[in-house]
């Protein structure tokens, strides 16, 4: 290895290194900073940890309970997740085994809808869940999650690939029902695809902000993000507390992520390129 | 052949869900929207039917007319650097000689898991003036003598919410530029390395052109995520003189704020029009440099 090589390598590996501390800094720099009074957060640049975490802590929770909106926020997202996935399974498994007429245009309106943006029929979802009853609980943030086209087209790619037809035919000669063929024989068969997709769902969901906050008018009710939304406006000159409900929102993440990154990571490679 | 046909009406019920889902939950509130966007609505009394003064009105507001601006220049700001130091990034980690490989894909990704919204107020409180640590550092290595107000600088601002964007997503279009290289297959570069192609003719002439159907889906996907942005500039608020306020911020305000929703109804068509042209203006210019 010349001298020019490892000169440019190391260049390389300065670069990396640079964009990895971007990435990281402001989140260090956020637990830092959580852990001061509000006095030294005005007038200091902050780099080691403080003794008042506590204290923040304590006023934040004095008016919001952050980690209700957590629990919520998991209950949410845990099972509009499993059922956006059972259905992505019917749907996709459907539209991969079954031959029947307008399967074609059937499949290209699901797809369709995927270049339809989110928030054009806010307003008249806002409505009907009042006609319906539903404002104010959980069912809108957990029905929408039935139609997601991503996860049917994704589900079918990979059933159209791994899934032999010979084993729903073993299936029907054994006298099993269609959907209990379903049930029991293909859904453990798309584990490796549901893994994938459900990571999407669920950092979907996780992630989702207008429809709760349009949705739902109890605060204990409140999602996550609609809870550190509020912060700004609760606490605007409590810099301390702002910074602990920052903490709380990314912490357990960064756990959940340092766990399970490669498998993330695998999975959101092998969405992108499918998709 | 007849178990063929009886099947075929199970084919129907399994897609069923899709489509019940979705007419009720998507289709449904869609045509609502636009039958409110031609009514007079308040959210407390009925509707009251008026034609077209919703759009009118649109057409002739200039605020829309900014927060397009407005959406158009954060995009813009956002997705450039992103996709260059995405591409960059996937070029290095590409690499066999990369040690970590693993370790710096998931630290760059790992800013997308986290909530917009968080991130939204993350950087509001970095780029505080007089709080923020951003000003503090620059202070003290002696960039600056007084604190910036950022917010109160109509294009600081909209840096700033590009920027959270630009953070968020680069590493996501990273994983999906890796992957696409990976799908490249091998003998491709061991063909151009016999060859004796150098490391940036290969980059130029092989993995670049190879990988324009995954730029087609980024590029596409960003246009229609990117006029769509709202959590992170929420938080980040409107900036002066509205310079920060997104195209949906604006949707948002005057429905759910202000109560106009049939107004915000007409904003939703308005924005919606706008973000199929720049699709297919998108889509049409991928396809002319592909001719080219």
């Amino acid at each position: 290895m010349g001298i020019k090589q490892i000169f440019v390598r190391g260049i390389i590996y300065l670069f990396l290194i640079a964009v990895a501390v971007t990435c990281l800094i402001p989140f260090y720099s956020m637990i830092i900073t959580s852990t001061h009074t509000n006095t030294d957060i005005a007038q200091k640049l902050l780099f080691l940890p403080g003794d008042q975490l506590a204290e923040n802590y304590k006023r934040l929770m004095g008016s919001v309970n952050i980690w209700r909106g957590f629990a919520n926020s998991v209950f949410v997202a845990v099972v509009a997740t499993a059922l956006d996935l059972y259905t992505a399974a019917l749907v996709g498994y459907g539209f991969s085994k079954f031959k029947f007429r307008f399967r074609n245009p059937l499949f290209a309106i699901v797809l369709a809808t995927m270049m339809v943006p989110g928030q054009l029929g806010i307003i008249g979802f806002y409505k009907l869940m009042d006609t319906f009853h539903m404002l104010d609980t959980y069912w809108p943030m957990i029905l929408t999650g039935m139609s997601n086209a991503f996860g049917v087209f994704m589900v079918k790619q990979f059933a159209d690939e791994s899934i032999p037809s010979e084993l729903i035919e073993s299936g029907r000669i054994d006298g099993y029902g269609e959907f209990q063929i379903f049930n029991r024989i293909i859904l453990p068969l798309l584990g490796p695809a549901m893994a994938t997709y459900a990571i999407f769902a669920f950092i979907g969901k996780w992630n989702d902000f207008l429809t709760p906050m349009i949705v739902l008018f109890d605060n204990n009710k409140q999602t996550l993000p609609v809870m550190i939304a509020s912060l700004r406006s609760q606490f605007t000159a409590d810099f301390g507390a702002q910074y602990v409900g920052i903490v709380i929102s990314v912490v357990p993440i960064l756990v959940f992520f340092s766990a399970m990154s490669k498998r993330i990571i695998s999975g959101v490679a092998a969405g992108a390129v499918k998709g | 052949m007849k178990s063929k046909v009886n099947k075929s009406v199970y084919g129907y019920l399994f897609i069923s869900p899709f489509f019940i889902a979705y007419t009720v939950m998507g289709l449904v509130p869609i045509l609502y929207t636009l039958y409110l966007s031609f009514t007079k609505w308040d959210g407390f009394t009925n509707p009251i039917y008026v034609g077209f003064a919703n759009y009118e009105r649109l057409l002739h507001d200039t605020f829309f007319y900014q927060t397009i601006g407005n959406t158009l220049i954060i995009w813009i700001f956002s997705i450039v650097p992103q996709l260059i130091i995405a591409l960059l990034l996937a070029l290095i980690l590409n690499e066999k000689f990369i040690k970590g490989k693993h370790f710096f894909r998931a630290v760059f990704y790992f800013p997308h898991i986290i909530t917009p919204i968080t991130l939204g107020v993350m950087f509001a409180l970095m780029f505080d003036w007089q709080t923020g640590s951003i000003n503090m550092l620059l202070m003290k290595i002696g960039v600056i003598h007084d604190p910036i107000h950022w917010f109160n600088n109509p294009w600081w601002s909209r840096i700033i919410a590009a920027s959270v964007i630009c953070w968020q997503y680069f590493g996501f279009n990273l994983i999906v530029f890796i992957a696409g290289m990976q799908s490249i297959p091998t003998e491709v570069f061991e063909a151009a390395e016999v060859d004796g192609a150098s490391k940036s003719q290969v980059a130029w002439r092989i993995t670049l052109p190879l990988l324009r159907p995954v730029f087609l889906f980024t590029l596409i996907t960003s246009v229609i995520g990117g006029l769509q942005l709202f959590d992170a500039p929420l938080m980040l608020g409107d900036g002066p003189g509205n310079s920060g306020r997104t195209m949906i911020m604006y949707l948002y305000e005057t429905a759910f704020k202000s109560f106009d929703y049939s107004y915000g109804a007409a904003i939703a068509y308005g924005i919606f029009i706008i973000i199929m042209i720049f699709t297919a203006i998108t889509a049409k210019a991928t396809k002319m440099t592909k001719e080219a």
